[in-house]
Parts: structure tokens; C-alpha cells; sequence
């Protein structure tokens, strides 16, 4: 695919597909799963026609988790809407307060000490390892195999969750930057234990892969399935894992190198053909680089304060300005964007979910697939609802 | 890449009628954006995302700001003589006038195949009240489906060319806007014993008053059990 293609493309107006009355086919059935169903990862609907089992028309319907997060945050100061962001994501809460930290800290010039980036790039690198190996666990679950890969996938989520708790006080609310740097300074003994865990994780994917991977019933149900072209997803903004399964390389942590991720040595691993299998590929090999990144992280972790000490804590007010701040979360780009306008409190705050614009695609990667197979696509898309709804 | 004035001069040389104006940040973060006229909106979109150098094919944010009318008092200073022969006197004279508010629509734009950003547009509405169309650039980036979806949903500006505006978070029927700053919260608090002081006012105001409190159960009160009487 080259650059001239991107450009020329302009979505098709109308409705995709219209639901008609075919004499050959008989009636259409319309079905609405949700917002109450196992296999939609939350309260999310899905509005679809079916030809048989064929998907023909799928609408997406949102808001049953709906609280309005951005008029709390815009009531509260800037600092008190950091527990709210582990709400957005609640799987990924580390990164979550990485993005918001990061946009505070691009909105009133804050610095952050060495240690803290490099505490930023673990913590991160451990709730990809969280997100990730769930996502394939629900997936397999998606798929029927009902539970087992993903409990061995809880299994190491546990361990990483109880480092989390360790440090943070809580297992998936961390609540655990600050614009600055972090709350608290991990011990030598967390740091150890933590090393320790990443060490090993490279044997729970071995296992986990001798298991999943080459499986034949996986293989069927995944391969050519829900085939994502690259020039739509570039315009219909979908970012992270998703994307570079079509095989475009954009991963925020190498475009815009933010933190200290230009210091570590990693690869973007690039799928081939757009499908749920790549999709699913691209999960456990980002696995393997992040594990790569933390061993890094654990080897060159510098000493030194985590908290920058002319950081302003009480009576926080960024000068009058706006900011937008991005980071590569693990289901894409999350971005807030913040205006100030002098006052404690932010005048404008809006969370770019990645996960509700990956969803901008869903309906033409479930055209033609059956209705089993939409919810295997819907599972490699990875939404979380609480980010989705806000 | 191009800083955002040279941007804004190529766009004035390329689309004549347009109005482009610069929006400077005055923050830290210094990412200053391009404020454009509805009429062109969309072919400056077009613009934006198929010129050679700038390549803008991935709209990330889509959102939208409320700008509430403001009041806003001018103070002017004057010199009176003072007719019995004294010092001049400086009396100060305030004017007040309305500054009319606006709704904004803010795009960031990336190029993913040049890898540079972000190029910061903004669209602005003729007033809050009853010209708020803007051109949707759900034709240019599809990005913007379900964002716009979400500013027509939460702040009530009616992007045109949109093929499918209807409400995404909120359900059909709500009637409101609810992130606009002058949005009021819907009267329906249910009367509860809280603590929180502003929920228990709201709530005395919808139900002046409160439901009765529950009856005591029968038996001798703890008065009467004191005094001995039976």
C-alpha cells in the first residue's frame, strides 16, 4: 500500500448495507445482543441483521455506562479527577494516569525526574503484560474454550495486580501518578520481586503459546476472519495493536517518543493480513517486547527522587493554555486534552478513548462473517466499556 | 513540518475567500491552531489531508468547547473639571457590553505517514443558541464518525454531511445538552436523609415535604419507661 492510495480514499456515503427483502434468501432477522450478553465485554450492544447466520447490517450502540466523565472532571481540580481516570480503562489504570499526568504536565511546563520516567515506562509495560494476556484469554473465551486459557492468564494478571497493590494500595484503582512524577518510590525488595516476575513471563508465554497458538480449531475460526485493510483503518483513526495487525507501523512510544521510551531498545511487531489471527498475534508479541523494555527498565532504573520537589501540589493552576497529551495505551491512542483557563479546576477535559473509535470499523469487519465470528472480532478489536461509554 | 503560520499562509494562498485565523496558545505547551471559516471548512479539510507535504491522514481528536456568553465590563477613565475651580477630578466610567458565546469544534490532526503533528483546526458556531451547524468532516476522516456523534450528543452543534447524527451516550429521547456550562442538572432527586447538603436542598425544593418518618412501634417510649408508669 502505498501513500497516493491513502489520500484518495473517501468513506462511501449512505448506509453500507441495506437490510431488503430478498425472495431468494427469505426474511432478514434482526437481532440485538446486549447490552446484557456474555461474549459483548461489558454493556455494549450490538444492533444485528442477520441472512441466516451471516451478518448482513451491524449497528453498534453505546452509553449504558455512560456517567458523563468529563463534566465531573471539569468540576473538579485537576488533581482530584486522577482516581476517575483508573475508572476509564480499569484494566490498564497505570497507563491511564500515565496519559492524564502526561497532559497536566504538558499543560503547565512541569518537569519529571529521571527516576519517575523510568518507574512510567515499567508500570506501563506491566499493565500491557496485564491487558494483553487477558485480551487473549476473553478471546479464547469468545472462541468457546470456555475459561481455561483464560484463567491461566488471571493467574500471572494476579501476580502483576499484587506488585500493584504492593506499591499502589490497590489492585486495579491505582490512582498512582502525579503531575511530577509518582506518589510513591518503590523498595528494593518490590523492585527485586518485580524483576523477577518479568524473568519468568517469557515461560508463561512459551506455555501459554504450545497451547493456543498452533491450535487447529483457533486456527480455523481466526484465519481470514474480520480482515481490516490498512488505508481504512488509517482514516477511520484506529490506532494500537489493531492497526498495526493490517501492517501500518504507528506506535505513539516510537513517533513521539514521550517519556523515556527512545532509550529502550524494542521492536513494533507488524502483522501481515489484517486478520483476527494477526490481531491476536500482535498481542503476545508485544508481550515479548514488553518484556524486553522492563528488562531494560529494571537494569538501567537510575536513582534519585520520584517526585519532582518544586512540583506544586496545593493550589494547583496551570496558566491559561490548552494542551493535548498522548500516549500508546495498550488498545491504542489515548489522549487527553485540557484547556485551562487559570482557575484550580480544568475548563475543558476530554479522554480520546481508543477504544470507542476502533470500534469505527467494526461493522465492516463483521460483514459476511457469521454471527459467532463478529463476537471473535468484536474480542480482538479489546474495548473496555468503562473507556467507550465515559 | 511547516510551523502553523506558514500553514495558514499557504492555506490563504490556496482558498482566496477563506478566513483563516490564527489561535495562539499562550500555554506552555504552545500548540497554537487554525481557526477556519465554516464555508471552507471542508475543502481546507480535503486540503489538509491530500497535500504532498503536510499529508494530515489521521484525525485523532475530535471535540467539542463550549464558550458561554460573557459579560464584560469596560473601564474607562475620565478627567471632570471641577466647575468651583478645584483639581480635575478622574472619575471612572463602566460600560457593559456582551460578548456573544460560541460553540467549538477542535480536530487534531497527525500524519501517520510522515509521522509529524499535531495541525490543530477549529470551527466555530455563530452563536449557542440557534445557528449551530457546522460542515461535518466525517467525509474527510472517518475518525470523526462517532466523535462527532458525541459533540452533536453532548454539546448540540449539528454537523452537516453527516450521514448518521443521532445521540451515541445519552438515549434518544434526553432533551438537553449536558456538556455545556449552563447545563442545569434535571430535577428529579429522589428524597433521601444524605449528608451531602446541596442533594438534600435540591431535593427539599422538588418535595417541600418529606415523606413522613416511620411510626415508632408500639410499646412504652423510653420516657414513659423511665418515669415508671406503665
Amino acid at each position: 500500500m502505498s501513500v497516493s492510495d491513502l489520500s484518495s480514499f473517501t468513506p462511501a456515503s449512505g448506509p453500507t448495507v441495506r437490510a431488503v427483502k430478498d425472495p431468494f434468501h427469505g426474511d432478514l432477522l434482526e437481532v440485538s445482543m446486549g447490552p446484557q450478553h456474555p461474549s459483548t465485554h461489558g454493556v455494549f450492544r450490538m444492533v444485528v441483521t442477520l441472512d441466516g447466520e451471516i451478518v448482513v447490517k451491524l449497528k453498534p450502540v453505546f452509553g449504558y455506562l455512560h456517567r458523563n466523565h468529563e463534566k465531573i472532571a471539569e468540576n473538579t481540580s485537576y488533581l482530584g479527577s486522577m482516581p476517575y481516570t483508573d475508572r476509564l480503562d480499569y484494566l490498564c489504570s497505570m497507563s491511564t494516569n500515565w496519559a492524564y499526568a502526561l497532559a497536566v504536565e504538558k499543560l503547565s511546563g512541569q518537569a519529571v525526574p529521571d527516576r519517575a520516567q523510568y518507574l512510567r515506562v515499567i508500570l506501563a509495560e506491566l499493565t500491557r503484560l496485564v491487558n494483553h494476556s487477558c485480551l487473549v484469554g476473553f478471546l479464547f473465551n469468545d472462541l468457546g474454550t470456555s475459561f481455561t486459557p483464560l484463567l491461566y492468564a488471571f493467574r500471572e494478571r494476579e501476580k502483576i495486580l499484587d506488585l500493584f497493590e504492593s506499591l499502589s494500595g490497590s489492585r486495579m484503582m491505582c490512582n498512582f501518578q502525579r503531575f511530577g512524577g509518582c506518589r510513591v518510590d518503590p523498595s528494593p525488595e518490590w523492585l527485586a520481586a518485580a524483576s523477577q516476575l518479568v524473568n519468568n513471563f517469557p515461560r508463561f508465554l512459551d506455555e501459554y503459546e504450545m497451547m493456543l497458538t498452533g491450535n487447529e480449531i483457533m486456527l480455523a475460526r481466526t484465519q481470514g476472519i474480520g480482515v481490516l485493510d490498512a488505508k481504512k483503518a488509517v482514516n477511520a483513526g484506529l490506532t494500537g495493536p489493531v492497526l498495526r495487525a493490517s501492517g501500518y507501523n504507528y506506535d505513539i512510544r516510537k513517533v513521539d517518543g514521550y517519556g523515556f521510551y527512545p532509550r529502550f531498545d524494542f521492536r513494533v511487531p507488524l502483522g501481515a493480513h489484517g486478520d483476527t489471527y494477526d490481531r491476536y498475534m500482535m498481542r503476545v508479541l508485544e508481550m515479548r517486547e514488553s518484556v524486553k523494555i522492563l528488562q531494560q527498565a529494571f537494569r538501567d532504573l537510575p536513582a534519585g527522587p520520584v517526585m519532582d520537589p518544586k512540583a506544586k501540589i496545593r493550589g494547583f493552576r496551570p496558566k491559561p493554555g490548552e494542551a493535548y497529551g498522548r500516549i500508546e495505551s495498550p488498545k491504542g491512542e489515548l489522549g487527553f486534552y485540557l484547556i485551562s483557563d487559570g482557575s484550580p479546576n480544568p475548563y475543558r477535559y476530554r479522554v480520546r478513548p481508543p477504544s470507542l473509535i476502533n470500534l469505527t470499523l467494526l461493522e465492516e469487519m463483521c460483514l459476511g462473517h457469521t454471527i459467532a465470528d463478529s463476537v471473535v472480532i468484536l474480542g480482538s478489536i479489546d474495548i473496555v466499556l468503562g473507556e467507550v461509554d465515559r | 513540518m511547516e510551523t502553523t503560520e506558514q500553514i495558514r499562509d499557504r492555506l490563504l494562498a490556496r482558498f482566496p475567500g477563506a478566513t483563516v485565523t490564527l489561535v495562539t496558545n499562550p500555554g506552555p505547551a504552545a500548540e497554537h491552531s487554525l481557526l477556519l471559516g465554516a464555508a471552507h471548512a471542508h475543502a481546507i479539510a480535503l486540503f489538509l489531508r491530500d497535500d504532498p507535504a503536510l499529508q494530515l491522514d489521521y484525525c485523532s481528536n475530535a471535540t467539542g468547547v463550549d464558550w458561554p456568553d460573557k459579560e464584560i465590563i469596560d473601564v474607562k477613565k475620565l478627567t471632570v473639571p471641577d466647575p468651583a475651580g478645584g483639581a480635575p477630578k478622574i472619575v471612572e466610567e463602566k460600560t457593559k457590553r456582551m460578548d456573544p458565546g460560541y460553540l467549538e469544534a477542535v480536530y487534531h490532526l497527525y500524519s501517520m505517514a510522515l509521522r509529524h503533528g499535531p495541525v490543530i483546526i477549529r470551527l466555530r458556531t455563530t452563536n449557542r443558541s440557534d445557528q449551530v451547524t457546522l460542515p461535518s468532516l466525517t467525509p474527510v476522516w472517518r475518525s470523526c464518525d462517532f466523535q462527532e456523534r458525541e459533540i452533536f450528543d453532548l454539546y448540540g452543534i449539528v454537523f452537516e454531511g453527516h450521514r448518521d447524527l443521532r445521540r451515541i451516550l445519552m438515549w434518544d429521547e434526553f432533551k438537553d445538552y449536558p456538556m455545556r456550562k449552563d447545563y442545569v442538572d434535571p430535577d428529579d432527586y429522589e428524597w433521601e436523609p444524605t449528608p451531602h447538603a446541596e442533594v438534600l436542598d435540591r431535593a427539599k425544593q422538588h418535595y417541600p415535604t418529606p415523606p413522613p418518618a416511620a411510626q415508632p412501634p408500639d410499646g412504652p417510649s423510653v420516657a414513659s419507661a423511665k418515669e415508671g408508669k406503665p
